[in-house]
């Protein structure tokens, strides 16, 4: 009787998998390690082999420098690469460009490391596919009820009613540098926003490497050197810190705001100082959580990280067994 | 209700006073009457709520759900409106969203089993904003730091209007306004502010800046008179109707009946609401225990006698006397005070003077009694009418000087705005020694203004410097006898708290000086402000 623990296992280092000999996402450096997308706290540098889509291995050569990993395998979406016995497939999870849920098959059992993942809309990456499968191995970052994104039309609208309603003031967005502000600019695009947008430095090799991959993020400039009324009426994106840093004072009294499944909570924005919360995530919320393990009606639930014991308490009313497997090193704060 | 309830949000996390104006000022001319009026009833505090009680919710919700998922929720969100509001499982069907207007006009015929049908389906209509601000008007918990003379401010924005014009009448005008935003649009005539016992917008002093003004003015043309520590009030009895209202206009009658009684001939007095014993001020704690009471007993009135020291008469009979010269007001309003015959009203003495220094050795030196307790003197031109507002020229205030002590930056916190990326908020302390004999700091205030830009600048940069521990938005800052930064800090006055470590409260600090050359061991100790304690201080500006 093949049991799934046999399969995959936690370990200090990540998710372990024995009969192929990998790791997904580990933390610390291993010899073989299987990379469901780009986030720094899911894609280290320092592993022997890397098996990940061609778009996250580019996006790690971006941060760490072609050499992150001494040999790189590209897996395409859909397509099935032996690791010894084990037989690993990479599927769209709708997260940030080139993210992938790792599907792993031994001996006739199906089990779908997920990542992180969304299943609504984003124009910047391929979109969620649901594997029927026996263990589903979900994240829970926003594995709470009170986390439900409203959708992000409408907030990336009431971001335009903002600038439109103080023109003498600038608009500082805080976006993760990964996805998420690319993202946005798309989203402004599709809102019909068609000025220049002004990024920080920190963006600017992600932003060039979307636009590679056929994201056409529309007129950037750097938000640098100008004097301060240039960016009255002007949307300026930037790493979330920076919106918080002496960086932020080279414009003329920003609405600061941020974008991130956090902001649904008002104290969380009150906290950093934001302005305009937009919540807008990469994450699945609660009720795309839930409704995942609906659809899928795995024969058992495993959770990653997050808020893991209300997720666990959801499928425990259902009737789906659930098992938390609280894995450390995965952040669970800018990254919203 | 979406665009009130998308005020809300934005107004409850805006900190800046001009960004809320342009807020709200937006909404007014954007949304249709009625809605527009209740919202900004709502807002001033004239449309109040206790339709849902928190346990209602609560159960309401539970019904719905989990209970453990929903403790969880409300643990981690800490609030029990946004919570709710946020996790309401919605029953799907044909839910419109209601427009204010329509909770407003069905709360008023509803009786309370039906209270609870129509907000649960109201709940599942609208989006979590929408939930949120509703539960927050129906629990009456609607603080988005927003004053009721900011409200008006806005209303008179949109004409746009002086304020005073709106202020003057406000309390002739009922929600939803429809009147006065016809008028403010120019689609109609001013409404009447003839409302018997309506509020009458104050006249407020500038504050006098010694140097250039004295020089100016002749003795003469002015009258002084003491400016007394309690809260400015405006006292009236007018066609029948009684009422005591505060310098903005909030009607404060119920607290105060043993006031408002004395009243006895038609007329409108502004003056200093005290606490009188035996016609001799007590301390402003002993005016904040009435303050702070919604119902008064008999016990309370007898060991806290309130009263009214009159300083103008607005209107006498019939007349309004606004118009007169300062000269014969009061004159009239001596006369008027004296036929009161009550203790709960007296007069503001004038003080005559021939020349600014003798008035200067006044304020410098009160004569004992009463005046010892004053915030200064306010000085007025025998000829100046009663304006509203702050008119620039016939009255001044001329404050004791502050008080002033050395203390020591021991934490600073982000601001707010354009002020977040600083560490704008300084909390000082003052030498004490622990149970063991130690030299430690004690925190005594906090202060946020007082300092330039580029003075900010400076802090903010040795805050960054000398952090040595941080808790969320705060930073713990380097403070020891020859290391850290310390603040001259000026304050109004002082007064015993036990919910400050120190056993002190500072009324009004703010950063005088910032000593950079000062080493933080010589500044002031815990001792020195507590000899300072029983010295009058100012407030109500
Ligand atoms: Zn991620
Ligand atoms: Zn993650």
């Amino acid at each position: 009787m093949i049991r799934p623990q046999d399969l995959l296992c936690p370990r200090p280092e990540g998710l372990y998998c024995p009969p192929g000999d990998f790791y997904v996402d580990p933390v610390r450096p291993v010899a073989r390690a299987v990379i469901t997308h780009g986030h720094a706290d899911h894609a280290r540098a320092g592993h022997d082999t890397v098996l990940a889509t061609a778009e996250t291995l580019k996006i790690m050569a971006e941060r760490y420098g072609a050499d992150f990993a001494q040999a790189r395998q590209a897996g395409a979406y859909g397509e099935a690469v032996a690791r010894d016995a084990v037989e690993v497939t990479l599927v769209p999870a709708g997260h940030v460009l080139g993210s992938a849920q790792a599907v792993v098959r031994w001996k006739g059992l199906t089990m779908v490391v997920s990542g992180d993942y969304k299943r609504r809309r984003d124009p910047t990456c391929a979109a969620f596919e649901p594997v029927p499968c026996d263990v589903f191995i979900t994240e829970a970052t926003f594995g709470l009820p009170v986390f439900r994104h409203p959708d992000d039309g409408t907030e990336i609208a009431r971001l335009l009613r903002s600038v439109a309603q103080f023109p003498e003031r600038s608009h500082l967005v805080g976006a993760y540098a990964l996805g998420k502000a690319q993202r946005i600019i798309r989203l402004l695009r599709e809102a019909g926003w068609d000025r220049t947008i002004h990024v920080h430095g920190a963006l600017e090799r992600l932003n060039g490497l979307y636009e590679r991959h056929g994201i056409d993020l529309g007129p950037m400039a750097p938000a640098t050197s100008a004097t301060k009324q240039d960016f009255a009426g002007e949307i300026v994106i930037a790493p979330p810190s920076a919106t918080q840093d002496r960086w932020s004072r080279r414009f003329p009294d920003p609405v600061i705001a941020f974008a991130s499944g956090w902001m649904q909570v008002r104290a969380r924005a009150r906290q950093r100082g934001v302005e305009l919360p937009l919540v807008i995530s990469d994450h699945a919320d609660w009720d795309e959580l839930t409704a995942t393990v609906a659809e899928l009606q795995p024969g058992e639930l495993w959770i990653t990280h997050g808020r893991e014991e209300a997720l666990a308490r959801w499928c425990e009313l259902q009737g789906v067994p659930a098992r938390a497997l609280a894995l450390v090193g995965y952040e669970d704060d800018d990254d919203g | 209700m979406r665009a009130f309830a998308d005020l809300l949000d934005r107004l409850s996390l805006t900190g800046s006073r001009n960004a809320k104006l342009t807020l709200l000022r937006d909404y007014l001319r954007q949304t249709p009457d009625p809605d527009r009026g209740w919202a900004l009833a709502a807002l001033t505090g004239d449309l109040s709520f206790d339709a849902a009680k928190p346990a209602f919710i609560r159960k309401a919700v539970e019904a719905r759900m989990d209970a453990q998922l929903f403790r969880w929720s409300y643990d981690y969100v800490g609030d029990l409106a946004e919570t709710v509001a946020l996790v309401w499982p919605a029953r799907p069907g044909a839910n419109r969203e209601p427009e204010l207007s329509e909770v407003v006009d069905a709360l008023r015929g509803a009786t309370r089993a039906d209270v609870q049908k129509l907000i649960e389906g109201w709940l599942d209509a609208l989006a979590p904003t929408g939930r949120w601000a509703l539960l927050k008007l129906l629990t009456g918990g609607l603080r988005v730091g927003l004053s009721a003379r900011l409200a008006k401010q806005a209303a008179a924005d949109v004409g746009p209007v002086p304020v005073a014009e709106v202020e003057e009448l406000w309390h002739a005008l009922h929600a939803p306004y429809e009147d006065l935003f016809a008028w403010l649009e120019g689609r109609s005539e001013r409404p009447s502010a003839d409302n018997p016992g309506r509020f009458r917008p104050a006249m407020l002093a500038q504050a006098i800046d010694e140097a250039v003004d004295l020089g100016k003015l002749d003795p003469a043309d002015h009258a002084a008179e003491w400016k007394w520590d309690g809260i400015r009030v405006q006292l009236v009895n007018e066609g029948g109707v009684r009422r005591l209202y505060t310098r903005t206009g909030d009607d404060i009658s119920r607290t105060f009946p043993d006031v408002v009684d004395a009243l006895r001939d038609e007329g409108v007095i502004d003056g200093e609401l005290l606490v009188l014993r035996e016609g001799k001020v007590a301390s402003f704690a002993d005016l904040q225990q009435r303050l702070n009471r919604k119902a008064v007993d008999a016990r309370l009135l007898a060991a806290f006698p309130a009263a009214v020291r009159a300083y103008d008469l607005l209107a006498e009979g019939e007349q309004d006397t606004r118009t007169l010269g300062f000269a014969e007001r009061r004159a009239r309003l001596e006369a008027f005070v004296a036929r009161q015959a009550s203790p709960r009203i007296d007069l503001s003495p004038l003080q005559p003077f021939q020349s600014w220094a003798e008035l200067a050795a006044l304020r410098a030196d009160p004569p004992a009694g009463d005046p010892q307790a004053a915030e200064g003197l306010m000085i007025k031109r025998w000829d100046s009418i009663y304006q509203a507002g702050r008119p620039k020229g016939p009255w001044f205030k001329w404050k004791r000087d502050p008080m002033l002590i050395d203390a020591v930056l021991m934490y600073a916190q982000r601001g707010h705005g354009k002020r977040s990326s600083f560490y704008s908020d300084y909390t000082f302390g003052v030498w004490t020694r622990d149970a063991g004999g130690a030299r430690i700091l004690t925190p005594v205030g906090k202060a946020y203004f007082g300092f330039t830009d580029e003075e900010l600048k400076g802090i903010d940069k040795f805050v960054r410097d000398n952090t040595v521990d941080r808790f969320g938005p705060v930073r713990s800052v380097r403070a020891e006898p020859d290391a850290g930064l310390v603040f001259e800090v000026a304050f109004e006055g002082l007064q015993r708290s036990s919910r400050h470590k120190s056993g002190i409260a500072m009324r009004f600090p703010r950063i005088s000086r910032i000593r950079w050359d000062k080493p933080p061991g010589e500044a002031d100790d815990l001792a020195s402000l507590e000899r300072m304690l029983e010295q009058p201080g100012e407030r109500d500006q």
